[in-house]
């Protein structure tokens, strides 16, 4: 057996070194991991080789936090310590939700709703991470080391809640997001690189309990969103449940205990898999209290049960073609993902509507993975000459709260992202100090009827007469399709200071108290650790600052080269100590002292691509 | 870094650009800076990939909207297209505006999509006459009043389609 060479993590060795990275299905039903190894998407499996992890979690007596199969099997027996499709319930509140159905116990309380186990109050966030724990896992036993980062795939029409506790999640399981990923996006690479395929692509994916539609343009490596809509709470689970009401109403059955709901969405569920592709089923199931059911429920009988939950789709797709300005005949394919678009009477309706055979030819439950891996390998730098870049959009439009409970519009759905905008106000009362800014999201015109992402207080603001002040706030969102707030006031350039209360979210604090309470190893353990990761983060900064002035140093003078090479020998002489918090002040400052470097290689690299046009020509 | 959307752009300013060129070359300045290249990059170069893809970004959607070009491109010669003191109209324009409103209001009140489908299209195609007079006004004459009325009528038209569009999306929900 050879050898393994093992390098101190973050200093590791060679730059063409293939670096760890995944992307990660986490799916309301199932959760894949999937990397790249010789240039191929590949989907990762457990010890028994199986890939799609169930995404239940369940908290057993013992202690022990189960997830996937053997979870799975608890949900009859253990249903209030047994949580499924649990990403229905990111960063929503209970109000959000139809809690009648749900064996849960909810704790009552504002803001995200939490859920009430045998291990304590769980956030959703915190029974993500448990799943993305178990795939963390699983990539790093296969792979044979630590991962440099992940891509996670949410569903496009998530929105700034959904996505930050997604994120959350993530940072609890402790994984490095490299990016949030659209599933309809990671969808397209996946089926655009297989195929070659240029043109403009329909995505329709419905999972577990959301549907995307997005539509991209392909050419030449880059993958364009023109729009994308969507319903974040219809899905597969929704199919089930009509199977299950059905059943309730035929068999004549009185409301059923937590135990008898669970069996009979599980039998609803295996009917409907087997109606794929069979003419009928039966559904016989032993209840609680003795009762018998035994019923048969044909193909027709399930599609004329569900053919409105599959019109439903249609809205939002025409929604997207109108802003995509498209019609039928510009579309060159639609590409089916997510388990549940194999039932054929969904294949129909979107048939019908494109007036195209839809794409099946790749497996609708790995394909968003095998994407988002290929997006992570490189994002991580495993492929310098690719030509892949993906440009996303907003899926829903960013406003604030106006006068009279009106919702304005600062940032239109379907912006390709990054995008930043900045909106002006102004004091209403003489020495007024602060004001309160309140951001929703959706497309409606009252604020009731958007959704709250978070109230914004700005603090410090010059007192002056009534409507002297003009305080520009700007909206900026990532790429990862967060939002981030930042306040000035302009005539006296004062930052206003902003204090964030997330509607949906969990705060910072909150974060940090979990992401303790996780390590439940010995204060000079964690310590220990929190210096080793100081160290390592100090490290990739050294080296990338090294890397560019090798690059790029004739970009600006001496004095410049000299003042970050002082930077970098100061921040590497802390680094021979222990003092983790100056390890931290020292990357900063580091960082700092490299801004104008980096701006200006960044504008010197746009001239490069920009083909024939000399530095000096474009004055960047 | 230039603030003028053309030259990010490598283009001369006029209101009829090279759309080949314009798409290729914002490819080719998110390829350099999006911030997906710079995931595993320093704080800094994270900061100046957010901040150049943002404009580009932004210059895009300026350019690539006929009304925001013609908007724009007479920025850059110190109009304001508009303004609170500039909002005079042609007498025909407004007329036809009246009755487009009306069109739109009777076809919500009959909830008849199909006929504000095609109130769409007829005012689209509007729209595009007034491209070809925005070339020869802008690029060719130079006479900026005159592109200053039309480019008010365009945006007017955008709004109209927009407000059918938000109509239409009302209905089909």
């Amino acid at each position: 057996m050879a050898l393994l060479q093992i390098s101190e993590p973050g200093m590791s060795a060679a730059p063409h070194e293939h670096k760890l990275a995944v992307g990660i299905d986490l799916g309301t039903t199932n959760s894949l991991v999937a990397t790249v190894r010789s240039g191929l998407s590949h989907v990762l499996g457990d010890e028994h080789g199986h890939t799609l992890l169930p995404s239940v979690v369940h908290y057993a007596e013992n202690g022990v936090v189960v997830v996937g199969t053997e979870a799975q099997k608890k949900q009859n027996s253990d249903p209030h310590n047994t949580i499924v499709s649990v990403k229905r319930f990111m960063g929503r509140g209970l109000k959000d939700i139809d809690t009648t159905q749900l064996p849960y116990h909810f704790a009552e309380q504002a803001g995200m709703l939490q859920i009430e186990t045998r291990a304590g109050i769980k956030s959703p966030v915190e029974v993500s991470a448990e799943i993305l724990k178990v795939l963390k896992a699983r990539a790093e036993e296969a792979l044979g080391g630590e991962l440099i980062g992940a891509v996670i795939t949410v569903p496009a029409y998530f929105d700034d809640a959904q996505r930050q506790a997604t994120k959350d999640a993530a940072r609890l399981a402790g994984l490095n997001v490299f990016r949030l990923l659209n599933e309809p996006t990671a969808a397209a690479v996946a089926y655009g690189l297989d195929n070659a395929s240029e043109g403009v692509y329909v995505i329709y994916d419905l999972g577990g309990g959301t549907f995307d539609v997005s539509i991209l343009q392909l050419s030449k490596g880059v993958f364009e969103v023109l729009a994308t809509n969507g319903d974040s709470a219809l899905g597969g689970d929704d199919f089930d449940h009509r199977i299950y009401c059905w059943i309730l109403e035929t068999a004549k059955l009185s409301p059923r205990n937590a135990h008898d709901t669970r069996l009979l969405m599980s039998k609803s569920r295996e009917a409907k898999e087997w109606l794929t592709a069979h003419a009928e089923t039966q559904i016989s199931c032993l209840m609680s209290d003795g009762e018998f059911v035994n019923l048969t429920i044909s193909c027709e009988q399930f599609t004329a049960l569900t053919a409105n939950l599959v019109q439903k789709t249609l809205s939002p797709i025409r929604k997207a073609m109108r802003d995509a300005g498209l019609s039928i005949e510009n579309i060159d394919g639609v590409v089916m993902v997510g388990g549940a678009t194999r039932m054929p009477q969904i294949q129909q309706v979107v048939a019908e509507y494109f007036k195209q055979t839809p794409l099946t030819n790749l497996d609708p439950d790995k394909v968003v993975a095998l994407g988002a891996a290929i997006q992570a390998n490189v994002l991580a730098g495993n492929k310098s000459d690719d030509e892949l870049l993906l440009l996303d959009v907003i899926p829903l439009s960013l406003g604030l709260e106006t006068f009279g409970g009106l919702a304005e519009k600062v940032i239109h759905r379907n912006s390709t992202l990054p995008v930043a905008r900045a909106q002006e106000f102004t004091t209403y009362k003489d020495g007024q100090t602060a004001m309160s800014i309140h951001v929703v999201q959706g497309e409606r015109e009252l604020v009731s009827d958007c959704r709250s992402l978070a109230r914004f207080d700005l603090r410090g603001i010059p007192p002056m007469v009534a409507g002297a002040a003009r305080i520009r706030v700007t909206f900026t969102v990532d790429a990862d399709g967060l939002l981030s707030v930042s306040a000035r006031e302009i005539s006296s350039n004062v930052e206003a200071h902003i204090a964030v209360k997330p509607s949906y979210g969990l705060s910072e604090d909150e974060i940090t108290n979990m992401l303790k309470a996780s390590f439940n190893s010995a204060e000079a353990d964690k310590s220990a650790r929190m210096l080793t990761e100081a160290r390592v983060s100090a490290g990739a900064i050294i080296s990338a600052v090294n890397a560019a002035l090798e690059a790029d140093s004739a970009l600006i003078n001496k004095d410049q080269v000299s003042a970050i090479q002082d930077e970098i020998k100061r921040l590497a002489a802390i680094c021979t100590t222990d003092d983790t918090d100056a390890i931290h002040a020292g990357v900063e400052t580091l960082n700092h002292a490299t801004e104008e470097f980096a701006a200006v290689r960044m504008n010197a690299s746009v001239s490069r691509a920009l083909a024939g046009k000399a530095l000096d020509e474009i004055k960047l | 870094m230039t603030e003028n959307y053309f030259e990010l752009f490598g283009l001369a300013p006029s209101f009829n650009i090279e759309l080949a060129t314009f798409e290729n070359n914002f490819r080719k300045i998110q390829s350099a800076s999006h911030p997906d290249r710079f995931v595993t990059g320093t704080a800094a170069e994270k900061l100046s990939a957010m901040q150049l893809a943002t404009l580009a970004n932004e210059a895009y959607q300026t350019l690539k909207s006929p009304a925001n070009r013609a908007k724009y491109l007479l920025e850059l010669q110190g109009i304001k297209a508009i303004s609170e003191t500039n909002t005079a109209m042609p007498t025909d324009f407004l007329m036809q505006q009246m009755e487009w409103r009306e069109a739109l209001e009777d076809a919500k009140a009959a909830k008849d999509i199909v006929a504000l489908e095609q109130l769409h299209a007829e005012i689209q195609l509007e729209g595009k006459a007034l491209h070809a007079n925005l070339v020869d006004l802008l690029d060719i004459k130079k006479d900026y009043s005159t592109a200053t009325d039309t480019t008010r009528k365009l945006i007017f038209i955008d709004k109209v389609c927009a407000d059918i569009n938000k109509a239409i999306e009302h209905l089909d929900n």
